[in-house]
């Protein structure tokens, strides 16, 4: 039996704090996504060239789509939402290249996501609302809701943790066995769906994301 | 001894067992969605959104029964 999924690789230690494989490749996918993007919007010009549309796609793609779900202008949550679909996007495909594992197939990365998705509700939420006005929300339709309200926003947290980790994870160990036990060529299709099924988990993260932001930041009524 | 088989065992049922509601309830619901964009193609972007982020509610169901069969096999807090 192999290295346990749920156990985490340790790199090397830099003082107290242990220094995970899925942390060096968190920091790469950062540097060449910073990097990559400060290169690619560093001469913007109004005819755009190849590149340039390239980026235009996604970006307004991306707006669109939180505009569509949360029913307002999406713009102030463009940069987060926006960052977290590229970032899971490479996450979870570069985990195909070899020697790579992908970091959203160890669970504390999926954890950290999910943490900031949580916060990131609460504060849209207040800066709607207000403070009293957020809180209210949660014994909207009848006070006797209250508890269930609140444990809903700690159950989909934790669900979206477990989802993203559980496909990524899985998608790794199939390949894995299938290697193992099929040789060189075989998982080749399987490959491909892994890659299919990374994509659409980022996106299924991003629009979950995208939803609780627009639950908090909507009408009352909305659910 | 005894408690190995049973874990690997019960790993075994869990994700089989498990994976049983969610493939129906994931075939009925896109078979759904592929008749309402047959009927109105153009609000196919807003339901297969909606197919996607109910999928995804639903498939959570059998990520936790892959949770356990994990936790039963590489974290059993019974297993010494």
């Amino acid at each position: 039996m192999g290295r346990s999924p749920l156990s985490t690789e340790v790199l090397f230690h830099l003082g107290p704090v242990a220094i995970t494989s899925a942390v060096v490749t968190t920091w790469a996918i950062m540097l060449l996504l910073v990097l990559g993007s400060w290169l690619a919007t560093r001469r913007l010009r109004p005819h755009p060239d190849r590149l340039q549309a390239m980026l235009e796609v996604v970006v307004m793609g991306i707006a669109d789509q939180i505009r569509e779900i949360t029913r307002k202008d999406g713009r102030p949550q463009l940069p987060l939402l926006g960052t977290l679909f590229i970032y899971l996007v490479t996450a979870n495909v570069c985990g195909l290249l070899p020697g790579v594992n992908a970091p959203t197939a160890t669970l504390e990365t999926p954890a950290a996501l999910a943490l900031i998705v949580f916060a990131s509700v609460h504060y849209y939420g207040v800066r709607a609302h207000g403070p009293l006005g957020y809180l209210a929300k949660f014994a909207k339709p009848k006070l006797i809701m209250l508890p269930l309200n609140i444990l809903s926003e700690i159950t989909r947290t934790f669900s979206m943790m477990v989802r993203l980790f559980g496909n990524v994870m899985s998608g790794e160990f199939v390949l894995a066995l299938v290697v193992a036990l099929a040789g060189l060529f075989l998982p080749i299709p399987l490959m491909v769906l892994e890659a299919l099924v990374g994509v659409v988990q980022a996106y299924i993260f991003t629009v979950l994301a995208a939803v609780f932001i627009g639950a908090a930041i909507g009408d009352t009524e909305a659910a | 001894m005894e408690l190995k088989l049973v874990s690997i065992l019960a790993a075994a049922f869990a994700v089989s067992f498990g994976a049983l509601g969610p493939a129906l309830a994931e075939g009925r619901s896109v078979a759904a969605a592929m008749d309402a964009i047959a009927r109105q193609p153009e609000a196919s972007g807003t339901i297969s959104r909606t197919l996607f982020v109910g999928l995804a509610m639903i498939e959570t169901t059998a990520i936790y029964c892959l949770v356990i069969a994990l936790l039963l096999l590489f974290a059993n807090p019974y297993a010494g």
